[in-house]
């Protein structure tokens, strides 16, 4: 495998351009020209069908942690009808370990905005909301302000530059709850109710919002659109890795000397990224272990790295996702006893409690760790861990109960060592 | 006490009821009016969402109830919320969480007797690259914090200074 040329990449979601946040800042280097060219390039873009064609061809993976291939997901809309169908741009951003999207909306929100048009008129949506979570404040206010100066340019609102196309673009602030970044969770709570994950199908491109066609995309998904309108779809997927292509916001946070988000192309080496984008590790320690994309995403040893770049194909070698790209660093002093507990609080906090499995599991796997990090667990406790964490897996409506056994299955399974030597010695040993 | 919204509130929460094909959708938004306004969301000013919005107080409770950022219960002038989650636990967290307590003399949950600090352990605010971190009331952030930093917060915080934003740069945004 040919590896990737990180080196010479130049950033397009958060460019290095003072000022960029500002509309016109945006206009000078080329903003919105993907938006007005959709709308008005007949011959290029004939309709709708034109826009959604190239961008499934450029296979942009959704990037807040599935991957699935936008394009695609959008075209499982039903065809207008005239009445009310919805984008809902997920900017909820809460997975332990991520912290993205927030340089989106601080950097270059109208990238974003731009990327939400392009998507909205190629479904033919009336009415976009972005989610964003209550946490980020300061970034709503940055994005209504965006928002605002995209209407007052006229690319927001009714008959946009000139075309029959009209659209409203709100902010919808969250007030708390990770769960809300799961697409149906989110859903529930715009429409203004406890976040409770749906039951799907139906699927929101059947029934999101109040009963109509509604599809929800992550914010940097959406971001990576003008480009791909701009350059062409081929353009985009010959940038990083084949299956999993396009640039990434990577968050690398934990014990480097420079954490921090930043943009390159998919598919770096996470050696290279740990030793030479974020500057190597803390204090000279050895590297421990790396939880690649979001604490969900399954813990990797530093032995297991050697090699390994950040796609879905490579990662997959050594059992683990890219999730969000958000990585977390570990160095040698990491207690990965306390991490996993951590974690597992974590989950079993944001939980909804709707689905029996989830609900209980997360509180009994915190239980069982905080037992084992205290040193008053025994070595089979470890084992009713993964009984747990099978009782979970797939026997609830969202993916929050994966999310909670995944870390705890893997974690234990790659460091048992570790965890054995914190429980007491069982009574009954007989060797 | 009763509480009552005031016309700019009102103004506000008609506003964003524009936004939405139905009036539950302004749940969330008119709560964050509510707490903007009296500091907090206690049963009583729930009802008055419930009321103004012409909503079941019951479903304002069950919303109010599943959001962490809504103060069910008054809190100090200052709300800390000390991020102790993954990345912050990695990178002291909850040193940062000791130390303030050591500092109020309060546990983290509680609120000083002066009714100036509330001190929070909060699940993760997407800050992980700027651990340890904590949030102001709902507002700033402070980021890369240590014990002489959180000192300095609390000396301008005692003095009604709140911080302003805090912006980090990007680091590197083109790697060479």
């Amino acid at each position: 495998m040919s590896s990737v040329d990180w080196k010479n990449y130049k950033p397009t979601l958060i460019p290095d351009i003072d000022g960029l946040e500002k509309i016109d800042v945006y206009e000078k280097n080329g903003g919105y020209k993907a938006f007005k060219s959709v709308l008005t390039e007949n011959d290029k873009w004939p309709d709708e069908k034109s826009v959604i064609d190239e961008v499934k061809a450029a296979n942009i993976r959704g990037r807040g942690g599935a991957g699935f291939n936008a394009g695609l997901k959008w075209s499982f809309m039903p065809p207008a009808d005239g009445k009310p169908r919805y984008l809902a741009c997920n900017g909820d951003e809460s997975e332990p370990g991520t912290f993205k999207d927030r340089k989106i909306f601080e950097y270059n929100p109208h990238v974003f905005i731009e990327g939400a048009l392009i998507a909205a008129y190629a479904m033919q949506v009336t009415t976009i909301y972005v989610y964003i979570r209550g946490e980020y404040l300061v970034y709503v206010k940055m994005m209504e302000k965006a928002i605002q100066d995209a209407y007052d340019k006229g690319y927001i609102g009714k008959n946009i530059l000139g075309s029959d196309y009209s659209v409203d673009f709100y902010v919808h602030m969250g007030a708390g709850a990770y769960i809300c970044g799961e697409e149906t969770s989110m859903l529930e709570s715009l429409e203004g109710k406890r976040g409770y994950p749906r039951v799907k199908p139906p699927f929101p491109a059947q029934k999101g919002l109040w009963g109509r066609p509604t599809t929800i995309n992550n914010i940097e998904t959406l971001a990576h659109v003008p480009s791909v309108i701009n350059n062409g779809a081929d353009w985009f997927s010959s940038i990083g890795a084949e299956n999993h292509p396009g640039p990434f916001l990577y968050g690398i946070s934990g014990h480097v000397n420079r954490p921090g988000v930043y943009e390159l192309p998919s598919g770096v080496p996470v050696l290279d990224l740990i030793h030479e984008v974020a500057g190597g590790m803390r204090n000279d320690k050895k590297l421990k272990a790396v939880i690649p994309g979001g604490s969900s995403t399954p813990v990797v040893r530093a032995d297991q790295l050697e090699g390994i770049t950040m796609d879905s194909d490579s990662l997959r070698s050594v059992g683990t996702m890219v999730g969000t790209a958000g990585m977390v660093i570990m160095d040698e002093d990491t207690d990965m006893v306390d991490m996993l507990w951590r974690i597992a609080h974590f989950y079993h906090h944001e939980s909804c409690g709707q689905c029996t499995p989830c609900r209980e599991g997360t509180g009994w796997l915190e239980k069982v760790l905080l037992k084992i990090k205290n040193g008053e667990g025994e070595v089979k406790d470890l084992d009713l861990l993964l009984d747990v964490t099978t009782q979970m897996e797939g026997r609830t409506i969202c993916a929050l109960a994966d999310a909670a056994a995944w870390p705890v299955r893997h974690t234990i399974n790659r460091f048992r060592d570790e965890f054995e030597a914190r429980c007491k010695k069982s009574v009954h040993a007989v060797a | 006490m009763a509480y009552e919204f005031t016309k700019e509130d009102l103004k506000e929460i008609e506003s964003i009821k524009a936004k939405y094909p139905d009036v539950k959708a302004a749940t969330l938004p008119a709560l964050w009016v509510a707490q903007n306004r009296f500091g907090h969301v206690e049963p009583e000013v729930q009802r008055l969402v419930a009321k103004t919005l012409e909503l079941p107080e019951a479903h304002v409770h069950g919303v109010a109830t599943f959001y962490t950022q809504y103060y069910k219960e008054k809190k100090g002038k200052y709300v800390l919320d000390v991020c102790t989650c993954l990345s912050c636990q990695l990178c002291g967290g909850y040193d940062i969480v000791e130390h303030i307590e050591n500092r109020l003399g309060i546990k983290a949950g509680e609120t000083t007797e002066d009714g100036m600090f509330t001190l929070t352990e909060v699940e993760c605010l997407g800050a992980c690259g700027y651990a340890p971190m904590l949030q102001v009331t709902n507002d700033q952030y402070v980021n890369n914090l240590t014990p002489e930093k959180v000192d300095e917060l609390l000396e301008k915080l005692k003095k009604g200074e709140e911080p302003e934003y805090d912006q980090i740069g990007m680091p590197l945004r083109k790697v060479k």
